[in-house]
């Protein structure tokens, strides 16, 4: 009996010394990347994570790449984030979004590179090439937090299929808001079935609604969410209400959009289905829709034919020359990137990982899977003339949301000013006043201007 | 009086891990709610690192008249929330575990076995699996709407244009089976006598019900109200199958809560929604508590 308890002692002694020698074997540091969803997802496993293992390998510190990937919208990546870093984990590069950084800067839950990894980030071959203008959307108050991917642009995206049918041009360009109207009029009597235009709004959309909607049609009317010059947000005016009215004509007076997609959770992935289907004839977004949801092959709703029938026109002023800064023409450019976890065991090698991630032969590959303008100067857009007039046509004429950590704030309540249009629980006029009401909250009264309505 | 089996040092020693227990889980978390909730503490943004006292302002913004009623503030929400109890928990719950156990008093076979076994499938089922086939059976072109185009009905778009209906249904549908069993086993408990005598001298069932079943049910009634009141006022289920929309047309407390504490992460005001919500549990746990008690007197 004794033998036999000796014997299951010795054993036990054995298989924890097995166990602990092979855990010491295998010494390979695990570094994760975040937040990252469709091509790219595809890119990290299949290139950068073997490649960055092997010459890790190579230079006698093995790490192991995870790739952890994220299939919920942006919001939701918003508040996993808060809630990780807010607790101290997370992943150690995670895919962000520039307009988030302020609040996050400011809550402490990011710190800047040279903070977490040291001065030497400031050596990295990649600065010289990428333009400061495209380093401050993952920058604060003059602090990199991150490599940004690229920026982008807002635009009219049309089919031309539908537009032929309609018997309007397939070269179209409006250049005021009455003309935008008047296709989707002509659209709607002409296509029964067919929604003629969608123009984001709502709190369920989230920031596609603030940025895609309401700021795109704002800019036409005259000015920007924030007055750069004097500092302070602008909470009522006579663009505001004219951007309102654009919504309550082609929601409710003349139901030129549809309101559901605005109200329901997964509303965004419906207006593109509907899209790609030809159920939709103008779509305002950003090139996202083109490279991600839509591309061939790759995207959610893949368009076979989308080069022969998606085209996009650019965003018109109210009138020609009404627009931000006097132009004729508006868009809208955010962002994206990835920034180094600040709770990270191992940010030297978290930021080895994203100066692999980011040299130019990486993104070479990733462009042949996905298309887009890329931060580096030296990446090329190969062989998509949509992108590449993107870069060349609408970046000259787009402008950025504010930098500011109240911004996340305000952009709520624009989302819940839009849905109450839509939704018909206000006038543009009280939806407005509520607006007003709620900003001068967050930011206080100094920090707000009115410019009078004339009557 | 009766002689203590323990003695006082003994059984303040048994009783300590509870206590303990108590103090770390349940009471530190209350108050350190409630003294957040008189700060503007973020979870994003300067009050994140800088949170600043601010007195009575996060309660006084909560029952600001101008806009509290107004829809995705608070007493909205409220109003909403007393829809939602009074419609899936008392009546629908209730009302219905309450008929079903009735119905089925006394009764054996293969209709009362079919309806059980339903009922209490759909008590069991993890709520995300339930709020996912639900989000299928409501959909407009869902189970529900083909059904009622099959025998000739208009079909409609239940989570947009009834989303408080469909929660109401919903969460009907998924909790019945608690009053349900908690009544069957309560008439089981009552001697069959009483009936059997009722039936002799001709009584009907509504008179049966009134004068035999209810009194005696009394307690149980009131303890099930209490249980599935609180229950429910603080379920969170719903947002799986609406989110609190469209536009917070279905925005009950317990997602109200929610998306201010953890979407915009504003915890001060949420920690006083919180304190209110409890508040309001309190007094209703005490209603009916006060209630039960004195039947309990009367009846003993």
């Amino acid at each position: 009996m004794k033998s036999k308890l000796h014997c299951f002692l010795m054993l036990m002694c054995l298989l924890v010394f097995v166990l602990s020698s092979a855990a010491h074997a295998q010494e390979a540091v695990e570094i994760k990347i975040g937040g990252v969803s469709g091509v790219e997802v595809r890119w990290l496993n299949e290139m950068v994570k073997p490649g960055f293992e092997a010459m890790m390998a190579e230079a006698g510190t093995p790490v192991t790449v995870t790739v952890v990937e994220f299939s919920g919208s942006g919001e939701d990546l918003r508040q996993q984030y808060v809630l990780d870093l807010g607790a101290g984990t997370g992943a150690d590069v995670m895919s962000f979004d520039g307009f988030w950084l302020p609040e996050f800067a400011e809550g402490g839950l990011l710190k800047p590179l040279t903070e977490v990894v040291g001065e030497r980030v400031l050596e990295w071959e990649g600065w010289s090439v990428i333009p400061e203008g495209i380093q401050a959307i993952m920058s604060y108050n003059g602090q990199l937090f991150g490599i940004p991917r690229g920026t982008d642009a807002r635009v009219i995206w049309y089919r031309t299929d539908l537009f032929e049918q309609a018997g309007l041009p397939t070269n179209w360009q409006p250049t005021s808001w009455e003309e935008l109207l008047d296709a989707a009029r002509t659209i709607k009597s002409a296509l029964p079935g067919v929604t003629p235009l969608q123009l984001n709004a709502g709190t369920a959309m989230g920031e596609a609604s603030t940025l895609q909607g309401y700021i795109m049609a704002l800019l036409g009317a005259g000015h920007h969410v924030y007055d750069f010059e004097a500092k302070k947000w602008i909470v009522s005016s006579p663009a505001i209400l004219a951007t309102l009215e654009l919504f309550e004509i082609i929601y409710n007076t003349e139901g030129l959009g549809e309101v559901r997609w605005q109200l329901v959770r997964n509303g965004r992935d419906l207006s593109f289905e509907a899209f790609s289907k030809g159920q939709v004839a103008m779509l305002v977004e950003g090139d996202f829709l083109w490279r991600g949801p839509l591309a061939p092959g790759t995207g959610n709703f893949a368009m076979p034919n989308r080069n022969e029938v998606v085209t996009f026109a650019l965003m018109p002023a109210r009138e020609p020359g009404a627009g931000y800064l006097g132009q004729d023409f508006v868009s809208a450019s955010g962002g994206t990137g990835f920034v180094l976890n600040a709770n990270s065991a191992n940010p030297e090698l978290a930021w080895e990982l994203m100066t692999y991630m980011f040299s130019k032969e990486s993104l070479d590959a990733l462009q042949q899977l996905q298309p887009r303008i890329r931060a580096r100067l030296d990446v090329e857009v190969p062989n998509d003339p949509v992108m590449s007039r993107i870069a060349s046509e609408v970046l000259p004429l787009s402008t950025i949301r504010p930098q500011l950590p109240e911004y996340n704030q305000v952009s709520a309540q624009i989302q819940l000013m839009t849905e109450r249009i839509v939704s018909g629980e206000m006038t543009p006029m009280e939806a407005m006043q509520a607006y007003d009401a709620a900003v001068t909250q967050i930011v206080g009264e100094d920090n707000v201007i009115r410019i009078p309505l004339d009557k | 009086m009766q002689k203590a089996i323990l003695s006082r040092e003994l059984s303040l020693l048994f009783l300590a891990p509870a206590l303990v227990f108590v103090a770390v889980f349940l009471l530190y978390p209350f108050f350190s709610i409630f003294q957040m909730s008189f700060t503007n503490q973020t979870l994003v943004g300067a009050n994140a690192v800088n949170p600043q006292h601010v007195g009575l302002q996060n309660y006084l913004d909560l029952f600001n008249t101008r806009d509290w009623m107004r829809r995705g503030e608070m007493g909205h929400s409220l109003w909403l929330t007393a829809q939602f109890v009074v419609g899936s928990a008392l009546i629908g719950q209730a009302g219905l575990g309450l008929s079903i156990a009735v119905a089925f008093h006394h009764r054996r076979g293969l209709l009362r076995e079919a309806v059980y076994t339903l009922a209490i499938a759909a008590w069991i089922i993890p709520d995300v699996v339930v709020a996912f086939a639900w989000f299928a059976y409501l959909d407009p072109n869902g189970t529900l709407n083909q059904i009622l185009r099959a025998v000739g009905l208009q079909p409609l778009d239940w989570l947009f244009d009834y989303p408080m209906l469909s929660i109401i249904l919903f969460n009907t549908w998924r909790g019945t089976a608690f009053s349900m069993l908690l009544f069957s086993s309560a008439l089981a408990s009552i001697p069959p006598s009483y009936m059997e005598t009722a039936d002799v001298i001709g009584a009907s069932p509504w008179q049966k019900f009134r004068d035999i079943l209810l009194p005696l049910l009394r307690g149980y009634i009131a303890t099930d109200l209490i249980l599935i009141t609180l229950w429910t006022f603080n379920t969170f289920t719903p947002f799986l199958l609406t989110g609190g929309g469209p536009t917070y047309r279905s925005n009950v407390i317990a997602i109200h809560t929610y998306n201010v504490g953890l979407r915009f992460f504003e915890f001060g005001k949420a920690s006083a929604i919180a304190v209110i919500v409890m508040l309001i549990n309190l007094l209703l746990a005490s209603i009916y508590l006060f209630i039960s008690r004195r039947q309990q007197r009367q009846t003993a």
